[in-house]
């Protein structure tokens, strides 16, 4: 098989397609945003709960879409567990460095999953959905993110 | 029976330099014709012609480069009333394409006349171009939009669309063959229908004009619309077909040069059909790309066409049926559109995998969101086959379908 498919569908994003974490509705939260790519129909819908000291202490979602986008969403919400609002925005820079920018070594730990993408420039919008509906949650926009622009 | 010989193909091949591409190392494999086609080497070669040795603009200059510019603009309109068969040549009218066609019947034919209370019948089938435009006049007047329905093979219920059918029926407008699904609705009856209610009829017959004998009197449709890129023409281009009394009676779609007889400040008189709506420079060499195109399907012939890519639609059918795949849209009449999806892999997903192995198939809604709705699918894989496609080339797709689904296993 092709080494670029090989980088794109890692096992690790193929494993959180097929059983998302975190997956379903969180009761008690405070910040919420829904993120929809019309041209893909991927749709994710995100809910946190921020603690007084600015900790995020749960995140789940929900949502359907391409296995980039659910594995993407999936891994958010592990790795924000116990994070600080500032440390997200610091990830959501980082994990888009490494999507769009050029091949760092930036610690993204498990996130680093997603430096396959970066060849395939169609579907940097399915990676980053999820995070960029996060950071309308954290900022209390409520409007619908999309990270889609121009027609099909 | 004419047919197509492997030599034909081959051939045909050999005159469409893209085909002999290749894609991450693999030969290309375009089945995405449906969304737009390629482009033989005679037409590639008429537009650097006509830059090469007579660009000008068209009617204005007294000079024989624009007089030959001219010649080839007016004469591919008459080539294009042909290939329709209209009556007149002034019943032609080039726009960007089926969009802007459409677009131009809907604020310059519908606008003037809907009023509250009365409909504006289209289908569930319908491109997102053959919805919006009736949308805004609809919006714009006061009148109602109505939807015949289809049924799960993805037919239009003809017994539905004619209960839709009343006297406040003022328009239908209708796709001759549905790009997300592939049917090919019965229009001449259903424009028969339509007409016995008093209603205008607009075809959009942007798939249809690359895969069938279109006979606009035949049909008897008012109004008749393609665009170029689809039957192997230059992009920017398309037709506009209306009946002279309905075109003769409509106000100009937009102003400006070209399309006036005279201006004043106080009282501007139009230019007679087709020119009142052709206004300012128009896509000269987009136009003669056309007639080339157009001249170059009719060598091959509709039936030798239709012969070859209904042939391809059933191998393809066959194996998708093999491979278990959802088809979506089992008509019973259908034109060579193959929409499926596979297991639960996202059609962008499966599409990403294609194009690795040099397949470009379209991976998405089609522009037609309300269709997607129906089949309660997100979206669809399409692959839509053309006169120059090989069912090697369909056995490639099937192969790498089948690495699609070792992925995502
Ligand atoms: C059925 C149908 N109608 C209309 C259109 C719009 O054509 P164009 O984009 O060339 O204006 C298309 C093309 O996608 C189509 O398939």
């Amino acid at each position: 098989m092709n080494d670029d498919l090989i980088e794109l569908y890692q096992e690790v994003i193929m494993e959180h397609n097929r059983n998302p974490r975190n997956y379903g509705v969180l009761a008690n939260a405070n910040r919420e945003a829904s993120g929809f790519n019309p041209l893909c129909g991927d749709k994710i819908h995100l809910k946190l709960h921020i603690a007084a000291d600015n900790t995020i202490t749960a995140v789940m979602f929900e949502g359907s879409g391409c296995a980039i986008s659910i594995a993407s969403a999936s891994l958010l919400t592990e790795i924000l567990h116990r994070k600080t609002v500032a440390e997200a925005y610091t990830l959501f820079e980082q994990f888009h460095e490494l999507l769009t920018g050029h091949p760092s070594d930036i610690p993204l730990g498990k996130l680093a999953v997603f430096a396959g993408v970066n060849a395939f420039p169609a579907r940097v919008k399915c990676a980053t959905l999820a995070w960029h509906t996060l950071k309308a949650a954290l900022l209390n926009n409520n409007v619908i993110v999309s990270t889609e622009t121009g027609h099909e | 029976m004419k047919t197509l010989t492997d030599a034909d193909i081959t051939r045909i091949r050999s005159e469409f330099p893209i085909l002999n591409t290749t894609v991450k190392g693999h030969p290309l494999v375009y089945l995405d014709n449906a969304n737009t086609s390629q482009k033989p080497q005679c037409v590639i070669n008429a537009l650097k012609d006509y830059y090469e040795r007579y660009n000008a603009n068209i009617y204005r200059g007294l000079y024989e480069l624009s007089e030959l510019a001219t010649a080839a603009y007016e004469g591919a309109r008459l080539r294009v009333a042909q290939f329709l068969n209209a009556k007149d040549d002034c019943e032609i009218i080039f726009v960007k394409g089926t969009t802007e066609a459409i677009n131009l019947v809907a604020q310059s034919y519908a606008r003037p006349l809907l009023k509250p209370g009365d409909e504006v019948l289209i289908t569930a089938l319908e491109h997102h171009s053959n919805i919006v435009p009736w949308q805004l006049v609809c919006e714009q007047t006061g009148a109602t939009l109505r939807v015949a329905p289809i049924n799960l093979q993805g037919e239009v219920i003809v017994e539905e669309y004619e209960k839709c059918l009343s006297e406040k029926t003022k328009i239908v407008a209708m796709a001759h063959i549905s790009n997300a699904l592939g049917t090919i609705n019965p229009i001449a009856k259903m424009i028969a229908k339509a007409h016995a209610v008093g209603a205008v009829t607009v075809i959009d017959g942007a798939q249809a004009a690359p895969h069938t004998a279109i006979d606009v009197q035949a049909l008897n449709c008012d109004f008749y619309a393609f665009s170029s890129h689809k039957i192997y023409g230059p992009t920017g281009i398309g037709v506009l077909y209306g009946k002279k009394a309905l075109l003769d009676a409509m106000p100009p779609y937009q102003g400006g040069g070209e399309m006036i007889k005279s201006v004043t400040f106080e009282k501007t008189t139009y230019q007679d059909l087709p020119l009142k709506f052709e206004a300012g420079t128009q896509h000269i060499e987009g136009v003669i790309g056309l007639k080339v195109a157009l001249d170059y399907v009719a060598e091959i012939g509709f039936e030798a066409i239709n012969h070859h890519e209904h042939e391809l639609l059933l191998y393809a059918t066959q194996l998708a049926r093999q491979h278990n795949l959802r088809i979506i849209g089992e008509a019973k009449e259908k034109a060579s559109i193959l929409s499926f999806t596979v297991d639960n892999i996202h059609a962008h997903d499966v599409g990403t995998i294609l194009n690795h192995y040099g397949v470009a198939v379209r991976a998405g809604h089609h522009c037609a969101m309300p269709v997607m709705e129906f089949f309660q699918v997100p979206a669809t894989l399409r692959a839509s086959f053309a006169f120059y496609n090989t069912k090697a080339e369909i056995d490639i797709l099937f192969n790498a379908l089948q690495k699609v689904r070792e992925i995502f296993k």
